[in-house]
C-alpha cells in the first residue's frame, strides 16, 4: 500500500461470482464491516435469472459520509469467477484506475476487462481456502479487499465474531482465518485511491437496512398491522421481512393465492378497521387495478408498494426500471383519484412508505408506493431514522350517531367511515355509485356528487412541503423522481463544486400532482433537465400533463436495468449552454 | 362465531336485519327466500347487527348486502372471498358471510373459490346456484348445462360440462359442504346457522331458481330431497356420494374437525425491539 495514494471521499468496489460464492452475503459483511470502521455505504445488487447458482453481483460504495448513489466507474473488482460475465458487464463499468483482483484458477479473463485498461492482480482465492480447513474464496476476497482500503482489520473481525459466533467455533474460525489469509495476499498491491479515515462517529445507532426493510419499518411504524400479498421479485424480501415482525407485533400477513386476491383481502382488513398494505411488483400491480378502483370508490384506505423492475409483462424481473409510472398514475379506469408517491433514496423508503400510509388513511383512498428493484434490494448504512410524526389516523365514528351516512357530502370530501362493531352505523361499502348513505344509485346527480367529493378530499389537502425534496439554487432544474435522484444529487454537487449551480426538485408526491407547488419550485428556470429510468419518457411525459414546464427543456431519459451514473447527469449540466 | 357477539338480552326478530331497499330481482326469484332465510338465521344466532358483515362480489344475489342491515361490502366480481378472509383475519371478532352466484363464485372467482376451502378461514359461503348469468340477461355460467342452448353468445350449447361445486370443495379440503333449496328458506336458514356456528369455511350451495333465463327450473321443486344418510366425515365416502347424485340431495353433506386458520394476534414485541435488529 502507497501512502502517497490520493485520499478519496468514497470508494467503489464491486464483486462479481456465481456458484454459490455468495456475493451478496460477502458483500453485507463488507458493509457491516465499513460500519464498524465508522463509515457509510451503499450495496447494490444485480442477478442473473437462475435460482441457484446463477451470476451474482454486488456494487459496493464505501464514504466518510451517507451514500445514495454509484460512482461512474469501480476502483476495485473482485472477480471470483467469470461466469455469464458478458451477461452483465455493462453493469460493471471498469477504467485505468480500476484494480481487479481475480483467481488464476477462473480462466481467461474477459477481453472487456483487459480493453478497459484495468490493472489485474491474479490471486489464488479458492486455493487460498483450500488450504484453510472449512475456508472459503468469499471470505479470502474480503481479506484481501479489506486490506486494500485499509478497512481497519478489528472491524472485519469483530463483524465476523458478531455473526458467526452462534454457529459454532470452528466456522468462526475458518472465516477468520480465510480473511487473514486475503489480507495477507494483498500486501504489497497498489491502490490508486484510498478512502478517507472515517470521521469519528456521532453518537447515533448506525443501521444496514434495505429499500425493502425500510418500506416495512415505515408501514409498522405507521401503524401497519394486516398485509396480504403474493411473492413477486423484486418486492418479496419486504414481505419476507414483514412475516415475522409483523406477528411479533400481533398483526397479520398472509400468503394470497394471487395479486386478485391479496389486493382484495387488504381492502377486507382495511374495511374491518385495520391499517393493511400489500407488496408487488409490475405484473402484480396490473393485476390488482381493478380492485384499487374499489378502493377509491369504497373510499378504503389501502398502500400498494410496488417495488418496480424491467417491463413490460415479466421483463427484467430481477433488475430496476422506472417504468411502472404510467400503469401507477393512469391504470385506473373511470375517474378515480388516488395518491402516487415514490422513496427517492434507499432510506427515504421509510419515510414515503410511513407517509402514504399516514395519507391513505387520513384521505380513506389508495395510495400507491413506487419504489424499484433499485432501492429496495439495497443496503444502505445510515443513522438510525428519526420517528417521524405520520401515524395511520383515519377519521371514525365510535359513538352511536343518528341518520350515519358513510359518503356523506362533507367540505372536504373525507367522510367519517363506521368501523363494523360501531351500533346503528351498518353501511354497506360498494364498488356500485351510490347515495351519501351508500345504496347503490345511477343517478348523474349522485354520481357528480362523489366524483367530487373523492376528487376535493386529495385536491384540497394540504400535502405539506414533503411533496419534493428542492435542493440548489439557479436558473437550470434538474427535475426527477425516485432512484433517478441519488445519481442527479451527486451529479448536482458535482457540477456546484465547478461553479454550475442547479436546483434540484425530486417529486416524492406523483398524484395527486401539486400544481401550484411546482411552478413556484421552478420559477425563474431558464434550463429544465428531466431525468429518468425509461425508455419511452413516462416521467417527461407525466410532467406535460400536469405541469408546465418553463425554458428550455431537455430529458435524459435511460431504461433499466443500467442504473443512472451522476458523470452522465454531470456532463449534461456542465456542457449545457 | 365469537359468543361476544351475540345479542341474548334484546332478540332481533328477521324483519330487524332487513334494509329497506327494494331488491332488483325479477318477481319470483329464488333469492327472495334465501335473502329470508339469512336474516331468520342471523334472528336464530342472536348475533347483534354490528358484529355482522355480508360480502359479495357482482351478480343478482351478490347484490344482498345492501339488502340487509348489517355492514357489508358490494365489492368487484370474483374477489367476495378474498375481501371476506381479509376482513375475518383482521376482525376475528365479525361474524363473516359471502353471498353470490354460480358465475361469481366458480368463474371468475374460481381460483379463490378453491382456496378458500383450502384455508379454511371461518366464515360462511352462500352460493345461489341459478345456473346462468342473470346480470348480464342469460349467458351459460360454469354450471349450465352442456346442451343449453338459449344463449345467444354460445347458440350451440357450452360445448363443456357443468362444474362439480360441492365436489371441488371436497377436493379443495372444505370442511363443511352443504346444499339446500330456495323453496325450503326454513330449511336454508336452518343450514346457515350451522354453517355459520362450524368453526372454519363452510360452503353452502343453494339451488336459487333463475324463473326469467331458466324457467325450467320451476321443476326444481319436484326434484330436491333431503339427502338419504347423515353428513359424511369420511372425504372418500363424501366423495362417492357426491359423485353419484343428481345434484338435489339438500342438506348437510360433509362435515370435518380440520381446525380454521387462525394466525396468533397477541403482540410479543414493540416496534423498538424490532428495530434494534437493523443497529450494527
Amino acid at each position: 500500500m502507497t501512502e502517497s495514494s490520493e485520499l478519496s471521499e468514497t470508494i467503489s468496489v464491486v464483486l462479481i461470482g456465481s456458484g454459490g460464492v455468495g456475493v451478496v452475503t460477502a458483500g453485507n459483511i463488507f458493509l457491516d464491516a465499513a460500519a464498524h470502521a465508522g463509515w457509510y455505504g451503499l450495496m447494490m445488487r444485480s442477478a442473473g435469472p437462475q435460482i441457484r447458482g446463477g451470476e451474482s453481483v454486488a456494487f459496493i460504495r464505501l464514504g466518510s459520509r451517507p451514500v445514495g448513489s454509484l460512482d461512474d466507474a469501480f476502483d476495485i473488482m473482485v472477480a471470483y469467477d467469470w461466469v455469464n460475465f458478458e451477461r452483465f458487464a455493462a453493469e460493471v463499468p471498469l477504467n485505468g484506475d480500476s484494480l481487479v483482483i481475480c483467481d488464476p484458477a477462473a480462466g481467461d479473463i474477459p477481453e472487456i476487462v483487459i480493453a478497459a485498461g484495468a490493472r489485474i492482480a491474479e490471486l489464488p482465492l479458492k486455493d487460498t481456502a483450500k488450504g484453510i480447513a472449512g475456508g472459503r474464496s468469499s471470505m479470502v476476497g474480503l481479506g484481501a479487499l479489506s486490506a486494500l482500503i485499509s478497512l481497519p482489520e478489528t472491524a472485519l473481525t469483530e463483524t465476523l465474531d458478531h455473526l458467526f459466533k452462534g454457529k459454532g467455533e470452528e466456522i468462526l474460525k475458518a472465516n477468520r482465518l480465510s480473511a487473514k489469509a486475503g489480507r495477507d495476499a494483498a500486501q504489497g498491491l497498489d491502490m490508486k485511491r484510498r478512502l478517507k479515515i472515517a470521521e469519528p462517529a456521532p453518537k447515533v445507532e448506525r443501521w444496514n437496512i434495505s429499500g425493502n426493510e425500510a418500506a416495512g419499518l415505515g408501514a409498522v411504524r405507521a401503524g401497519l398491522r394486516f398485509v396480504a400479498a403474493y411473492p413477486i421479485t423484486p418486492s418479496t424480501d419486504m414481505l419476507e421481512w414483514l412475516a415475522p415482525n409483523l406477528e411479533k407485533l400481533g398483526g397479520v400477513l398472509v400468503q394470497a393465492e394471487d395479486e386478485l386476491a391479496s389486493i382484495n383481502m387488504i381492502i377486507g382488513g382495511s374495511f374491518g378497521g385495520v391499517p393493511a398494505l400489500t407488496a408487488t411488483s409490475g405484473p402484480g400491480l396490473a393485476l390488482m387495478m381493478e380492485s384499487i378502483g374499489l378502493a377509491v370508490a369504497s373510499e378504503v384506505p389501502v398502500v400498494i408498494v410496488n417495488v418496480m423492475r424491467g417491463g413490460p409483462s415479466t421483463g427484467i424481473p430481477t433488475k430496476s426500471e422506472q417504468s411502472d409510472l404510467n400503469i401507477a398514475v393512469y391504470g385506473l379506469h373511470g375517474d378515480a383519484p388516488h395518491i402516487v408517491t415514490a422513496p427517492n433514496s434507499v432510506d427515504d423508503c421509510l419515510f414515503a412508505t410511513q407517509w402514504s400510509m399516514h395519507l391513505a388513511e387520513a384521505l380513506q383512498c389508495p395510495a400507491i408506493v413506487l419504489s424499484d428493484q433499485a432501492l429496495g434490494q439495497a443496503r444502505m448504512l445510515i443513522d438510525r431514522p428519526a420517528d417521524a410524526a405520520f401515524v395511520a389516523r383515519r377519521e371514525t365514528i365510535t359513538a352511536e350517531v343518528k341518520n350515519y351516512r358513510r359518503y356523506a357530502l362533507t367540505a372536504s370530501g373525507v367522510s367519517p367511515m363506521a368501523i363494523p362493531g360501531v351500533p346503528n352505523a351498518e353501511y354497506v361499502a360498494d364498488g356500485l355509485e351510490h347515495t351519501e348513505d351508500g345504496k347503490p344509485s345511477a343517478q348523474a346527480e349522485h354520481h357528480r356528487q362523489q366524483l367530487d367529493k373523492r376528487q376535493r378530499k386529495l385536491t384540497d389537502h394540504d400535502f405539506g412541503r414533503h411533496w419534493a425534496d428542492i435542493v440548489g439554487e439557479g436558473d437550470t432544474a434538474i427535475v426527477t423522481w425516485g432512484s433517478s435522484t441519488d445519481p442527479v444529487r451527486e451529479a448536482q454537487a458535482r457540477a456546484a463544486a465547478e461553479g454550475v449551480n442547479t436546483r434540484l426538485i425530486s417529486i416524492r408526491l406523483l398524484l395527486p400532482a401539486q400544481t401550484e407547488k411546482f411552478h413556484q419550485a421552478i420559477k425563474g428556470v431558464k434550463r429544465l433537465l428531466v431525468v429518468e429510468q425509461t425508455h419511452s419518457g413516462q416521467f417527461h411525459r407525466y410532467l406535460r400533463a400536469h405541469y408546465d414546464l418553463q425554458g428550455e427543456v431537455k430529458v435524459f431519459k435511460q431504461p433499466g436495468p443500467l442504473p443512472i451514473r451522476p458523470g452522465q447527469i454531470h456532463d449534461l449540466l456542465v456542457n449545457w449552454k | 362465531m365469537d359468543m361476544d357477539s351475540v345479542n341474548e338480552d334484546c332478540p332481533l326478530s328477521p324483519k330487524d336485519y332487513k334494509s329497506d331497499y327494494k331488491p332488483v330481482w325479477c318477481p319470483g326469484c329464488g333469492d327472495f327466500s334465501v335473502l329470508a332465510a339469512i336474516t331468520r338465521a342471523l334472528s336464530t344466532l342472536k348475533i347483534k347487527r354490528e358484529n355482522a358483515a355480508v360480502i359479495s362480489g357482482i351478480g343478482c344475489s351478490s347484490r344482498i348486502p345492501a339488502y340487509t342491515s348489517v355492514y357489508g361490502f358490494h365489492g368487484v366480481h370474483g374477489r367476495a372471498l378474498p375481501l371476506a378472509a381479509g376482513l375475518k383475519l383482521a376482525r376475528p371478532d365479525l361474524t363473516v358471510l359471502v353471498t353470490g352466484g354460480d358465475g361469481d363464485g366458480f368463474s371468475i372467482g374460481g381460483n379463490h373459490f378453491i382456496h378458500a376451502c383450502r384455508r379454511n378461514v371461518d366464515m360462511t359461503y352462500i352460493v345461489m346456484d341459478n345456473q346462468v348469468y342473470g346480470m348480464t340477461k342469460g349467458q351459460a355460467s360454469p354450471t349450465t348445462a352442456i346442451e343449453w342452448k338459449a344463449s345467444k353468445l354460445t347458440p350451440h350449447g357450452t360445448g363443456v360440462d357443468p362444474f362439480q361445486p360441492l365436489g371441488m370443495a371436497l377436493a379443495a379440503g372444505a370442511t363443511f359442504i352443504a346444499r339446500g333449496y330456495s323453496g325450503d328458506p326454513d330449511g336454508v336458514a336452518e343450514l346457515i346457522v350451522k354453517a355459520v356456528r362450524h368453526p372454519g369455511f363452510s360452503f353452502l350451495q343453494v339451488l336459487s331458481p333463475c324463473v326469467t333465463y331458466h324457467p325450467e327450473q320451476r321443476e326444481w321443486k319436484d326434484k330436491v330431497r333431503p339427502a338419504p344418510s347423515q353428513p359424511a366425515v369420511d372425504p372418500v365416502r363424501a366423495s362417492m356420494r357426491l359423485m353419484d347424485e343428481e345434484g338435489f340431495n339438500i342438506g348437510v353433506l360433509f362435515v370435518s374437525d380440520r381446525p380454521p386458520y387462525a394466525p396468533p394476534t397477541a403482540p410479543k414485541a414493540t416496534i423498538a425491539d424490532i428495530e434494534k435488529t437493523f443497529a450494527i
